[in-house]
């Protein structure tokens, strides 16, 4: 005689697995726009600073999406976007190896001399 | 199209009983079509803040309508400073006992006095037809400034200027997401087609001239080739097709609305009605 225990758990309509809601993630992976990251340069002569991500089809609507998302209020006068898989992040777990060893070598700061006013943003 | 009470055909009646001489307030009447136009847009537009298909798009149809409202404040206040000087004195001034300000013009006007084109109060019904109606609408309004901004009034050639920088915006976004969805799935191109053809009898008003126009748009057949010239462009890339020997309903201009206006006032007008010079 077979029996098999099906545990419910409270507003569970389909076994374990629905339950974890491992199934609505991947739906929402597979129907959702890709992830995109915005960069604004904020004026002239500046660099582009990461501003944040959002959601967009290709890069022209991106770009479109950037412009009402992120310089509503005079943020930037030049845009970049880059979609988010093809940035590659260094692991955190190596942070020891990779950044530590710079900690002690303050004779690599150009903090010994002055920089003339003249030249402006460096 | 117009509902029958008596209060509506009393309004009807002191605009045609006006001892004013039409061309008089030709500036006024056509300042306040831009601005009714401009605001009813920003009064359907508005219901998506918060309800936008996404939240990237949610915020570019609401930044739209903030530059919507912006024009329709300048043009009102404009057209108040006109009234104020003239020796106009129509209902607005009345009915609030004092001057005419951008508030009471837009609070105050009854369906009959509004000038918007009918285009602009019709439904928001899906993202498809919010989309086409925004398109229609902003490349009329992008060739409309583009000759506005060449008046010989100073005032209104600086508003049309300064807002063609921002419909130049509002058509390149439009304009884009009617050929994402002529051009996407066999649904979005229907429901597209479908807006369409909900929407074009509305577009012939655009071109067609009123009284108050004569003057101040002087090649009016030029806006219309120019219009539809853009929209064949997008719909062709869209594989969106233009509906053929439409009638064209109109009125809008000169008051006579569809039924959707009288809702759309009763909602936006009802607490300063109430609560006259209400503020918050």
């Amino acid at each position: 005689m077979k029996i098999s225990i099906q545990k419910y758990y409270y507003g569970d309509f389909g076994g374990e697995e629905k339950a974890s809601g491992e199934e609505i993630k991947k739906t929402t992976e597979e129907t959702a726009w890709p992830l995109w990251e915005i960069f604004i340069r904020s004026k002239q002569g500046l660099d582009h600073k990461h501003a944040g991500s959002l959601h967009a089809a290709d890069a022209a609507m991106a770009m479109q999406n950037a412009r009402d998302v992120y310089t509503r209020r005079q943020e930037g006068v030049s845009l970049w976007v880059v979609e988010s898989k093809y940035i590659h992040a260094s692991n955190p777990d190596e942070a020891g190896e990779m950044y530590e060893p710079a900690v002690d070598k303050v004779y690599r700061h150009p903090t010994f001399y002055e920089i003339p006013d003249e030249v402006g943003h460096m | 199209m117009q509902s029958e009470n008596s209060s509506v055909n009393t309004e009807a009646k002191k605009i045609q009983t006006s001892k004013v001489p039409p061309s008089e307030g030709f500036r006024e009447a056509f300042l306040l079509h831009l601005a009714d136009t401009t605001l009813i847009l920003t009064q359907r537009n508005g219901a998506w803040c918060g309800h936008g298909p996404i939240l990237e798009q949610d915020i570019a149809i609401t930044n739209i309508t903030l530059d919507l409202i912006g024009q329709s404040r300048n043009f009102y206040q404009y057209a108040a400073k006109l009234i104020n000087e003239s020796s106009l004195a129509p209902s607005p001034v009345e009915k609030a006992g004092d001057e005419a300000t951008e508030d009471s013009l837009a609070y105050l006007r009854t369906e009959r006095e509004f000038k918007n084109l009918l285009l602009v109060e019709q439904e928001n019904g899906d993202w498809a037809q919010t989309i086409v109606r925004q398109f229609l609408f902003s490349v009329y309004q992008y060739f409309l400034f583009e000759q506005l901004q060449n008046s010989k009034d100073d005032q209104l050639a600086a508003i049309a200027a300064k807002s063609l920088k921002e419909v130049t915006y509002h058509v390149s976004w439009s304009a884009d997401w009617v050929i994402r969805l002529g051009d996407g799935t066999d649904e979005s191109n229907e429901r597209m087609q479908k807006a369409i053809a909900a929407l074009w009898p509305y577009t012939g008003e655009m071109f067609m001239q009123a009284d108050y126009e004569q003057g101040i748009i002087s090649e009016i057949h030029l806006l219309k080739d120019r219009w539809i010239e853009k929209v064949k462009t997008v719909f062709e890339e869209a594989t969106l097709a233009i509906p053929e020997n439409i009638f064209m309903q109109s009125g809008g201009k000169n008051g006579v609305h569809t039924e959707k206006l009288g809702h759309i006032l009763a909602e936006m007008q009802y607490l300063q009605r109430t609560n006259l010079g209400a503020k918050w």
